[in-house]
């Protein structure tokens, strides 16, 4: 495990999180902590509690107990709105776009600004809006299926809108339920490149199946095992973890 | 008023003209002051179903409380119009002259001090607006901050609307009990009841009705109105979009509250009495099937759905009453089985493609992809 | 307002206003638990029930003509078999409703509320139609006249003990098939997961349209039950429904135990501030106490902490 205190502050600390769920811990005294520009891959068997992690740092689950600190700010007393606000962004596992909007209205909703009812109310589709969307659009492969309902997309494309959704938030933390999941070969590498690119000048916490995908990009790895963290460090390390290799990669 | 492309498009402009044609010049020209003075009625129920659009088709919150509203509006307005015709002249064989009459049979001695302020017609305008406003504010606030949605705010919304009509008929010394507040005669010393006066407040009605359809579809293309309709689908998505979820639903609830309750005080000033029988469970639910037959995202249908539905009422329950509910409980069956958009859904699925296929086999079409995005953005029908 | 009455006489008008709530306890209990079934277990709301609930009431009162007019001699025990036919009635055509109307509709909860809205007016317009609109009541047999004296304050009626024995005997019944037969197993695998479900081999259909089937039966013996305390008329289901809704809902939609206590909890309010008060007061200040506290516990008084 990571040593408790450095000078340098990070963008992330968990400490001591538990959750229970009637009874049983899904995430138990779990401590971890992301540095600045860090990619850092999160994996596990099934069950391990990888989505729950995610879960309680987007606030969409209440903690039982412990803390996460965003740049010094405790995220567990926020709500998800202000959680997102603070600059820490989660795209879901299975696609979660808005299927009766096009694609540039998608876009256009995750645009910070206007985030207010009033706000939104007299919200104008000004030139920076359309520039932005219109350069992100290009970034995810959509820029000519502006005018598209969401609904008409592919599986991968649903995928890359909303990875695109979480662009234009430009979060410092962006978090990521396996992103390459249900993706054709192609459409997989596509979006490695893709995410290649989104993750300069930012942090990262992923959650991912793909060990091909995860040596790729991890700078480090969390291999979580029913709540708890049973091993952390480089990929290197961890794949020679014998503990791990007995829960995990052994199987 | 400014009618531009980038506010209605196309479809949208002639739904708005022919039915500005038709309430304002047709109707009044070939109806007598009687069947038009029933559509007046009837348009007082497009209202809340207009109010409906925004929160339950594009908010996706269904209200089984808007007979709630309905009645706030109306009885706000009712109790403006009642103590002004209970005038101390008017109540001199009373045995308290001066307070309505329902009062004085209860055996109540003076006015009860939530009526004073009752006196003022700028209070009462106010009242209408904000009662409710305020109203729907808490019990939307209450409940969406704790994230009650779906199924279970449509059964509260409903025990609500059940517990304030059996507080109405309750107190009927304090609001005409079951019979309501009848006998409404004059507004500022004008008489509502003589026929020119129906046809201007029938005109009036429209007018404002105009006015709340622009309203509604204003809100429709802000990026609100493709918040309502995102939170519909992905209510974590919008979530995590950084928006409060609560707050947008609190204001499509609470407009749609605000429209209620203007229909509401319509419907005082334009049938002339107001009872709870347009509060509680069955006409709430009623109101639900306007909005359901228009089409539950067409603001246009909302108007054609109260008025379609109503004259069915009154041509059915005229003249074979007992098929009458036969025939509701027909058309919310179909209306959720066969036809889930409605009258627009089949407007735009038959008529309209067809139109459109003339046209663009007359003429080309042209457009740059923005333009086309803001006018047909969010599904308009 | 408990100044007029001396501590014996307010023990009195509790146990016996409690008695009076029990009654209307059995009611609440057994419309909720059908309710319970089909809401918790399925996800439909169904406004119809009320009416399902009728036509157990009509049809306890046709067997109940039956018997005084062709089997005089058992007329004492009609009421065992009008039950039973209640309960067939009720569920049979709860069956045919969800074959016809509900099946299309699982993935619209607000939408199975409209059409089974629909539904509820087309029952009552035909029970209109068939048994006319005056309210009709059914004869009780002798030996459930009458009550028991108790103390000397303080009198039971028999029939009120009869309606609780038979609720107490349903719900019992009604756990043992949800929590310990293969079928029940087989409806609650349903609800955690459909596809799951029906890839090991359930027949999902089967199994939607028996639940729902149980559920409407349930409410037919509620009718029939509801015979006893009150007279049956086309429209009178309609009175009960948003009040079974608040039952489950408060009690927690998914837990039976939760139903009961919240029948309990509910009706026991509105029978002991009837007492001290209007009816109508009652009432409002009961719902509007179950509204306030749904505010606050809006996931009902029992329910379980799952990640969702």
């Amino acid at each position: 495990m990571l040593i408790g205190h450095q000078p340098k502050p990070f963008l992330l600390a968990v400490e001591a999180l538990t959750v229970s769920f009637d009874g049983f811990k899904a995430v138990n005294n779990l401590s971890f902590y992301v540095e600045e520009n860090e990619i850092r891959v999160i994996i596990g068997p099934n069950g391990a509690g990888k989505t729950t992690v995610l879960d309680l740092i987007c606030g969409k689950t209440k903690a039982t107990s412990g803390s996460i600190q965003f740049r010094g700010k405790e995220l567990t007393k926020l709500k998800e709105n202000q959680i997102v606000q603070t600059g820490v962004g989660r795209k879901f596992q299975t696609p979660s776009v808005f299927e009766d909007l096009t694609v540039f209205e998608n876009l256009e909703i995750s645009y910070p600004r206007g985030r207010t009812v009033f706000g939104s109310l007299v919200f104008q589709r000004d030139d920076a809006v359309k520039q932005r969307i219109e350069e992100v659009a290009e970034m995810i492969f959509l820029k000519d299926r502006l005018d598209t309902y969401a609904d008409q997309l592919s599986h991968g494309q649903k995928q890359w809108l909303e990875i695109g959704m979480l662009l234009i938030q430009d979060p410092e933390l962006l978090m990521l339920d396996e992103p390459v999941a249900g993706m054709s070969v192609s459409e997989r590498a596509k979006t490695a490149e893709l995410l290649n690119r989104i993750i300069k000048d930012r942090s990262v916490l992923v959650i991912e199946h793909d060990m091909k995908f995860v040596e790729d990009i991890a700078h480090k790895v969390t291999v979580l095992h029913q709540g708890q963290i049973l091993s952390e460090g480089t990929m290197e390390k961890v794949k020679n973890d014998p503990r791990v290799i007995e829960v995990y990669l052994g199987h | 008023m400014i009618i531009n492309s980038r506010f209605f498009n196309r479809s949208e402009l002639i739904g708005f003209v022919a039915l500005g044609l038709i309430l304002f010049v047709i109707l009044p020209l070939s109806l007598d002051v009687f069947r038009l003075n029933l559509v007046a009625k009837y348009l007082t129920y497009a209202f809340v179903a207009i109010g409906l659009v925004l929160c339950w088709g594009y908010g996706g919150i269904l209200s089984l409380g808007q007979g709630v509203f309905f009645g706030l509006g109306g009885y706000c307005m009712a109790m403006f119009l009642k103590l002004e015709a209970s005038s101390v002249e008017n109540t001199k064989i009373q045995s308290t002259p001066g307070i309505p009459d329902f009062m004085d049979w209860n055996q109540i001695t003076a006015l009860p001090l939530f009526w004073q302020p009752f006196h003022s017609l700028t209070f009462t305008v106010l009242a209408i607006i904000l009662v409710p406003g305020l109203f729907a504010l808490i019990i939307g606030t209450a409940m969406f901050k704790r994230r009650v949605g779906g199924t279970y705010f449509a059964i509260i919304t409903q025990a609500v609307a059940a517990i304030l009509t059996i507080l109405i008929v309750g107190q009927q010394g304090y609001t005409g009990g079951i019979n309501g507040m009848t006998d409404l005669r004059t507004l500022k010393g004008w008489d509502i009841r003589p026929d020119h006066a129906k046809v201007v407040l029938y005109f009036f009605e429209v007018f404002l009705l105009f006015g709340c359809i622009l309203i509604a579809q204003f809100i429709r293309l802000t990026k609100l109105g493709r918040i309502l309709v995102a939170m519909r689908e992905q209510e974590d998505r919008v979530r995590f979009s950084g928006y409060s979820v609560a707050n947008f639903k609190i204001f499509a609830f609470c407009m749609a509250a605000i429209f209620a309750a203007i229909g509401g005080a319509m419907f005082a000033l334009n049938v002339g009495f107001m009872s709870p029988s347009f509060v509680g469970i069955v006409p709430s639910i009623e109101m639900v099937i306007y909005t359901a037959v228009g089409g539950r995202t067409s603001i246009f249908g909302a108007v054609w759905g109260a008025l379609l539905v109503n004259f069915a009422k009154t041509g059915l329950s005229e003249s074979f009453p007992q098929l009458w509910l036969f025939g509701l409980g027909a058309l919310f069956i179909a209306v959720v089985l066969a036809f889930p958009n409605g009258l627009s859904g089949i407007w735009a699925d038959h008529v309209q493609s067809r139109i459109d296929r003339l046209v663009s086999s007359i003429k080309k079409k042209s457009g740059d992809w923005t333009s086309n995005s803001v006018a047909d953005g969010a599904p308009a029908e | 307002m408990f100044g007029d009455y001396s501590i014996g006489d307010l023990g009195s008008i509790f146990v016996m206003q409690g008695f009076a709530g029990l009654i209307l306890f059995s009611v609440y209990v057994l419309m909720a638990l059908g309710l319970a079934i089909i809401f918790g277990q399925m996800g439909v709301i169904n406004m119809a029930h009320g009416e399902f609930m009728i036509l157990g009431a009509y049809v306890t009162w046709m067997t109940s003509n039956l018997f005084q007019s062709y089997l005089p001699g058992l007329f004492s025990g009609y009421f065992f078999l009008a039950m039973m036919l209640a309960f067939l009635a009720s569920g049979a055509l709860g069956m045919l409703v969800e074959w016809v109307l509900i099946r299309h509709l699982y993935k619209r909860p607000l939408d199975t509320l409209l059409a089974t809205w629909g539904l509820s007016l087309i029952l009552q317009q035909a029970y209109r139609s068939v048994f006319g609109a005056r309210e009709v009541g059914v004869e009780l047999p002798q030996w459930m006249l009458g009550s028991l004296k108790v103390t000397d304050s303080i009198e039971v009626p028999i029939n009120g003990i009869f309606v609780m024995g038979l609720t107490v005997s349903i719900t019992c019944a009604v756990a043992y098939v949800i929590y310990k037969s293969r079928w029940g197993r087989q409806v609650r695998a349903v609800v955690q997961n459909r596809i799951m479900a029906g890839a090991v081999g359930i027949n999902t259909e089967k199994v939607d349209r028996y639940t729902y089937g149980l559920g409407c039966g349930i409410a037919g013996i509620a009718g029939s039950a509801f015979t006893m305390i009150g007279s049956t008329g086309p429209t009178s289901g309609q009175l009960y429904i948003v009040d079974t809704f608040l039952v489950v809902v408060f009690g927690g939609a998914a837990s039976l135990l939760g139903t009961i206590a919240s029948a309990f909890s509910i009706s026991q309010t509105q029978s002991t501030l009837e007492f001290f008060m209007s009816g109508s007061m009652a009432k409002v200040l009961t719902l509007l106490a179950v509204v306030g506290i749904l505010m606050l516990r809006p996931q009902g008084l029992f329910s379980l902490k799952v990640r969702k």
